[in-house]
């Protein structure tokens, strides 16, 4: 079975968040970046699951440049087999989406994961735009995937509750928490990681459907109003007259 | 200018997140609505309030993105839509990526204002800690509205309904089964959120929480930790990893206020934290704070507010 999981590169979630150059670009001073937590933690990770249970190889594919070349080989200590860099710089979804879409094509893969959504953009967009490009089922966010021959069954969350689907590979599906458990690479996939191929790709051309043109932190909120313990009638009075949310 | 809006009906009821989709269409331009399966053409024509002008049926009952996704395509065809707009939900997460993709159109994801005099539209990022003003560089236009983002405002109009059989082609996917989730409210939709975390020791003191959810028709939620261990269930869990919600009102109790659960939950409009630690980072988030033990204030605040409901 030949996997193919898309790994963006995403701020650690305790990172500050900032922007500099007059509001247009994200304040990566001291910044930490790591694998979303999306793809590392439920999509890469299951994908692993799936080759050592079925046999395999598991591709991962990044749109970024030189720079993300440190989470490419954490994914890769985490397991996956090789590695493709598409190299541009990712900003728009749609571009990222064509040039992954664009190196599916030519190596057919079985299940091409994304995870749920990056954690700065939260756009959950790559695994859809793929899967119309290159006319596939789409499992959107999807916690569970099991394989059986060519069938694949996974469960996703719906409005109210979840539901099991089956469906024929090839797919394109993106995985929710539950899909699997994080795994921290020991030193022998660290080591091995140093060594797996890393193969960097020039993109296709493709332009810019959107831009994102600015940025801006929420204004502060005000000073919490402290209600005592043994006034709860005070604080119904403040959410009925001043909240006004009951 | 035409505006397309897909209405996702689950279990052939119209979602408080549809009807918001489609006021805000009605900010824009003239709204053709579309929506698929089992619902009632009453329910339908009664969009006609929240804006709609025309509202196009499918019979197809397929949630199948890929198909859902042709069918969108076709009807912003028919109604000559230059902008299409669906809630930033479970199922429009699922289609808004196909059809940007498909037609070649910026896609706006998790919008939370109407286009300004620039076409520019505000956007979350960062889990809800930051916002990305967004410009579409294309003619055509997908939006992707953040539930709980704009006020409605109803009329009195009616919708004409009509039918719409465009071809979608087949789904290759086959529903198995359908697990419901318990409870009445859904989280997600709720205007009102209870939820506690570790500070309430165990499972079985999650009576007082359920007690007062009910006094105000409220949804229940829960941190991480707490469905971790099992004492709630996963669809409760709000925070990065799990779902975010914007209610107008959230109230948690136990809960210290990780960064991480902040995320989830950053976006309600009024806040109320109460925890036995004045530390609590949760505490600079919220709008009220109750320094006190979650098992005494509880069970106060539900009284109050029967107190309060039986006046007003």
């Amino acid at each position: 079975m030949k996997i193919l999981v898309c790994i963006s590169k995403s701020p650690d979630t305790t990172s500050k968040i900032a922007f500099t150059d007059n509001n247009t670009r994200f304040d990566e001073s001291g910044v930490q970046y790591i694998v979303n937590p999306y793809d590392e933690w439920y999509a890469l990770v299951r994908a692993i699951e799936l080759k050592e249970k079925h046999g395999g190889e598991v591709t991962t594919i990044t749109v970024g440049t030189a720079a993300d070349d440190s989470i490419i080989r954490k994914a890769l200590a985490i397991g996956a087999d090789n590695a493709v860099r598409v190299n541009q710089e990712a900003k728009d979804a749609y571009s990222v989406a064509f040039q992954i879409a664009e190196y599916a094509k030519a190596n057919n893969f079985d299940i091409i994961f994304t995870g749920k959504e990056t954690i700065n953009f939260n756009g959950a967009q790559i695994g859809g735009m793929v899967s119309e490009l290159l006319d596939l089922p789409f499992v959107a966010l999807a916690t569970s995937l099991e394989v059986e021959g060519t069938t694949a069954t996974a469960t996703r969350e719906i409005v109210g509750g979840e539901e099991i689907l089956e469906v024929n590979l090839p797919i394109v599906i993106s995985a929710s928490k539950g899909m699997a458990e994080q795994r921290i690479p020991n030193m022998r996939g660290i080591m091995a990681a140093r060594t797996k191929p890393l193969q960097v790709v020039e993109p296709v051309a493709c332009e810019d459907l959107v831009t994102y043109e600015s940025f801006e932190l929420p204004a502060a909120k005000s000073a919490c109003k402290y209600v005592d313990p043994s006034n709860m009638k005070e604080l119904v009075e403040l959410l009925h007259n001043e909240a006004k949310v009951i | 200018m035409s505006v397309l809006v897909y209405i996702s009906t689950p279990n052939g009821h119209i979602s408080k997140s549809a009807i918001e989709a489609v006021y805000y269409g009605s900010q824009i331009g003239e709204v053709t609505a579309l929506a698929n399966g089992n619902v009632s053409k009453d329910d339908l024509a009664n969009l006609g309030k929240y804006g709609a002008k025309n509202v196009l049926l499918h019979a197809s009952e397929t949630e199948d993105p890929s198909q859902l996704s042709k069918m969108i395509q076709k009807a912003a065809t028919s109604a000559s839509a230059d902008t299409i707009i669906l809630s930033y939900d479970l199922i429009g997460k699922a289609i808004a990526p196909r059809v940007s993709a498909g037609m070649k159109a910026g896609y706006v994801p998790g919008a939370t204002t109407l286009p300004d005099a620039n076409g520019l539209i505000k956007t979350n990022v960062f889990s809800g800690k930051a916002k990305g003003l967004v410009k579409v560089n294309t003619p055509k236009r997908i939006i992707g509205l953040t539930p709980n983002s704009i006020p409605l405002v109803e009329g009195n109009d009616v919708a004409t309904v009509t039918d719409f059989s465009e071809e979608i082609g087949n789904s290759s996917i086959t529903i198995k089964e359908i697990k419901k989730q318990e409870g009445d409210i859904l989280l997600t939709e709720a205007d009102l959120v209870v939820s506690a975390g570790r500070g309430l020791k165990g499972p079985e003191n999650w009576g007082m929480v359920e007690d007062l959810a009910k006094t105000l028709g409220a949804a229940t939620a829960c941190s991480r930790p707490v469905a971790d261990i099992g004492w709630r269930p996963h669809h409760e869990h709000v925070g990065q990893t799990g779902i975010a919600i914007r209610p107008n009102l959230y109230i948690a109790a136990g809960i210290s206020g990780a960064i991480q659960h902040l995320a989830g939950v950053n976006q309600s409009k009024t806040i109320v934290v109460i925890n036995t630690d004045p530390e609590a980072p949760f505490f600079k988030a919220a709008d009220y704070g109750v320094i006190g033990d979650a098992f005494e204030v509880l069970p106060a605040l539900n009284e109050a507010i029967k107190n309060f409901k039986a006046n007003n």
